[in-house]
């Protein structure tokens, strides 16, 4: 490159295709996106979430709780099985015919084969679909995160690294607000040997008045509060925990279909 | 070519600075240099202790969850991208920026005109770091990984950055010495990067957001281009200045060198989108294919470095700065094939979500970036202040402090990640206990923080001490005109 003009336009050709490709294209490809539909049922997903539920994820980005945890489950595959569902008019044949076939850990395309084999000798069978990995085995979800999981979340945050565990699906692994509550308040307390560090910021800690407030929150036993004091969460509080409640990514899409 | 003669730009090719001598030959750029440098590289070294010092407060946390947890200014995950911010914002953009003046100055043989300009944006941008720092630890982060800023910062940084870069390029476009060197592709596309990514992402991600997950693809396009491709940029561009004149022989070769800059920003730029991510699968496809070709630049960068330095005249420049940008090199190279690691799709099964990624880019970010810009400092700013480093042996002892404390911070996260990242892959094994194997290996890298936090006050202080230096110098006839006008006015009352 022999003058100055050339170096500005080799930058401007290597940065722009690059800009079309990972800014352009995903935006042309993905930002219209709508509600998609749930599998086997009248649905659309996913919903807004709920008011409070909005205003605690914008706590939950102030609080960088993206710094340790994600909010995106990764699966390897998926298995099939085969579950009869009606014996039909000759029970025999069809138990018969089941017992030469494989019915579990097959390929979604074998699966469809044995159901069809099922159904020519009379009986009724459903192909049954589970993702796999180590995500899922943890619990961690039923399916992997797509795209359309974060549909109406602004700010988007997947997060990159998992020094806590994942919580694309925490709403349906702890469902009480009472847990998630006094979780944020006191982390070890309700996880043993647990590294987070606990949000007391969130909360007030203040002597009981003529009666116990019911926003209290109740301590699972062996957790103690200094004598006549009771914790009461702040507005941010509920709201991240409601926000937690309402990360339930699991229902069955085109894009990444389960039986539920 | 003739690369000899155009690395030679100072008398004698020295690497003692004499102040006297400077002014004898003629007008360097250095003096109409002074004042935006010491701007720029002044506010760097300050970001660069604040932030050491915050990521020294985040990583305690990991052994008792309990430290500062009742300020929410200081919760873990404030803290944490304010030092990261801090030293990316803080000290590597402006140091790197500050660099960039310098060689296009020095290669172009062309003194600054106006500095008033450099000086007034390098203050400003240093207040746009210091109120997207505050917001951070505030609550006010955007939550986009690499782009905490809130408006109120990004702005002041956007504009601070066009007037540094217009300058620079001003520069560059009215240089005396027409012939252009390798550094000069590295250093021009790297000031034409920065205001396309950063506007784009605060554009499409803050101002009017794409919806849903398109923000995470765009957020990791701007996180790669600002961390792989930018300080790679100018880092190399740096060292390629830099090799030949320790070396005393020229760069081997323009070729390489001129291969090296073009796949790495048309591959390097196509990296960042891990594997597995929740988007339509060509697009980590894409990205896992470019972080393989990137292997290109990688090797191509590594030649250059061998060949050019492979018989040269090292005793001449052994220590100081020379250790510094070889150390920065070898951080590059080793940085890059992490990445490659992490994006290439059967690795970043055990890599993703682990502190491997942490550790990749302490790397890249200390290890190379931060490490070639000391040596240029260390190099170059005795040279425009025209006076000595206050504390030359500090700078040795900086070198070691900083290197210890990146090994100390990067092989542990690195080793721990894969550690980590082996157990996560195993649903038989807890959690927990997966997190608490992390644990010796975060204590450790503890450590290194704390090394390179002692390291960064070193540079601070020889920093500081110089610039104090120079204003004693500036004060000294005054103080003894006054004196002088004092007594005459005593003798004669």
């Amino acid at each position: 490159m022999k003058n100055g003009f050339g170096i500005f336009l080799a930058a401007f050709v290597a940065l722009a295709a690059s800009w079309c490709g990972f800014v352009l294209a995903p935006e042309k490809q993905l930002g219209g996106a709508t509600e998609t539909a749930v599998l086997n049922s009248s649905d659309t997903y996913p919903l807004q979430r709920p008011g409070d539920a909005a205003l605690g994820l914008q706590v939950y980005r102030a609080n960088g709780c993206a710094a340790c945890h994600t909010e995106q489950v990764r699966q390897d595959g998926i298995v099939a099985s085969v579950v009869l569902v009606k014996p039909g008019k000759n029970p025999e044949a069809v138990t018969n015919l089941m017992s030469t076939l494989k019915l579990a850990g097959l390929s979604k395309e074998d699966a469809d084969a044995a159901a069809a084999k099922i159904k020519t000798a009379g009986g009724a069978a459903e192909v049954h679909i589970a993702a796999t990995g180590p995500d899922i085995a943890r619990g961690w979800g039923m399916r992997q995160s797509v795209a359309v999981d974060y549909l109406y979340d602004d700010v988007v945050q997947p997060g990159n690294l998992r020094a806590g565990p994942d919580l694309a699906n925490i709403g349906v692994r702890e469902p009480d607000a009472n847990w998630q509550l006094t979780h944020l308040y006191a982390p070890a307390g309700v996880v043993k040997g647990s590294p987070m560090p606990p949000f007391r910021y969130l909360f007030e800690l203040r002597k009981i008045g003529d009666a116990p407030s019911p926003d209290a929150l109740r301590f699972a036993a062996g957790y103690s509060l200094p004598a006549g004091y009771e914790v009461i969460p702040t507005p941010e509080a509920k709201e991240l925990a409601a926000y937690l409640l309402s990360l339930r990514a699991n229902a069955p899409l085109h894009s990444a279909p389960i039986s539920p | 070519m003739s690369v000899n003669e155009k690395t030679d730009n100072h008398p004698g090719g020295s690497s003692v600075p004499a102040s006297g001598l400077v002014s004898s030959l003629g007008p360097t750029p250095d003096a109409s240099l002074r004042l935006p440098l010491l701007a720029l590289f002044g506010g760097a070294a300050l970001w660069l202790v604040a932030g050491s010092a915050l990521a020294l407060i985040a990583s305690i946390k990991f052994h008792a969850p309990d430290f500062l947890a009742d300020d929410p200014l200081l919760t873990y995950g404030r803290v944490q991208p304010a030092a990261d911010d801090a030293l990316l914002y803080g000290f590597c953009l402006p140091a790197g920026l500050g660099v960039t003046l310098w060689l296009l100055a020095h290669l172009g043989r062309t003194p600054i005109r106006g500095a008033v300009v450099p000086l007034v944006a390098a203050n400003l941008w240093h207040v746009g770091v210091f109120i997207g720092i505050l917001s951070i630890l505030g609550g006010d982060s955007t939550g986009f990984r690499w782009l905490e800023f809130p408006r109120a910062g990004s702005v002041v940084l956007f504009f601070a950055y066009l007037l540094l870069a217009l300058w620079a390029t001003m520069n560059f476009a009215g240089r005396r010495e027409r012939l252009l060197y390798p550094s000069h592709w590295f250093l021009v596309a790297a000031l034409f990067w920065f205001p396309w990514i950063y506007s784009t992402a605060n554009l499409f991600l803050v101002a009017w957001p794409v919806r849903g997950i398109v923000q995470f693809v765009i957020n990791s396009w701007f996180a790669n281009n600002l961390l792989l491709i930018w300080p790679g940029l100018v880092g190399i561009g740096t060292a390629f200045y830099f090799l030949p004149k320790f070396a005393g022989r020229p760069l081997r070769s323009y070729y390489l060198a001129l291969y090296a800059f073009w796949t790495l920003i048309l591959f390097g730029s196509w990296c960042g989108i891990p594997p597995g991510a929740p988007v339509p699968a060509w697009l980590p496809a894409a990205s896992s294919f470019a972080a393989l070709l990137t292997l290109v630049p990688v090797i191509a960068v590594g030649l250059v470095m061998v060949q050019t330095l492979r018989g040269g005249e090292k005793a001449a420049f052994a220590g100081g700065p020379f250790c510094f940008i070889r150390f920065g090199l070898g951080s590059f190279l080793l940085a890059t094939l992490m990445l490659i690691v992490t994006e290439c799709p059967g690795m970043s099964r055990v890599t993703a979500f682990t502190w491997f990624g942490p550790a990749q880019t302490g790397l890249q970010l200390l290890g190379f970036f931060a490490m070639t810009v000391f040596g240029a400092i260390y190099y170059l700013l005795p040279r425009v202040v025209g006076f000595e480093w206050p504390f030359p042996k500090l700078v040795r002892a900086q070198f070691w402090f900083s290197a210890a404390g990146i090994v100390l911070f990067v092989v542990p996260l690195a080793v721990g990640g894969l550690v980590q990242g082996t157990k996560l892959s195993r649903p038989e094994i807890a959690f927990l206990d997966a997190v608490g194997a992390m644990l010796p290996f975060l204590r450790a890298s503890t450590t290194g923080l704390l090394l390179l936090f002692i390291g960064n006050l070193l540079f601070a202080a020889n920093i500081f001490g110089l610039t104090l230096v120079w204003k004693w110098s500036l004060l000294k006839p005054a103080l003894a005109a006054g004196r002088a006008a004092f007594q005459s006015a005593e003798v004669k009352a």
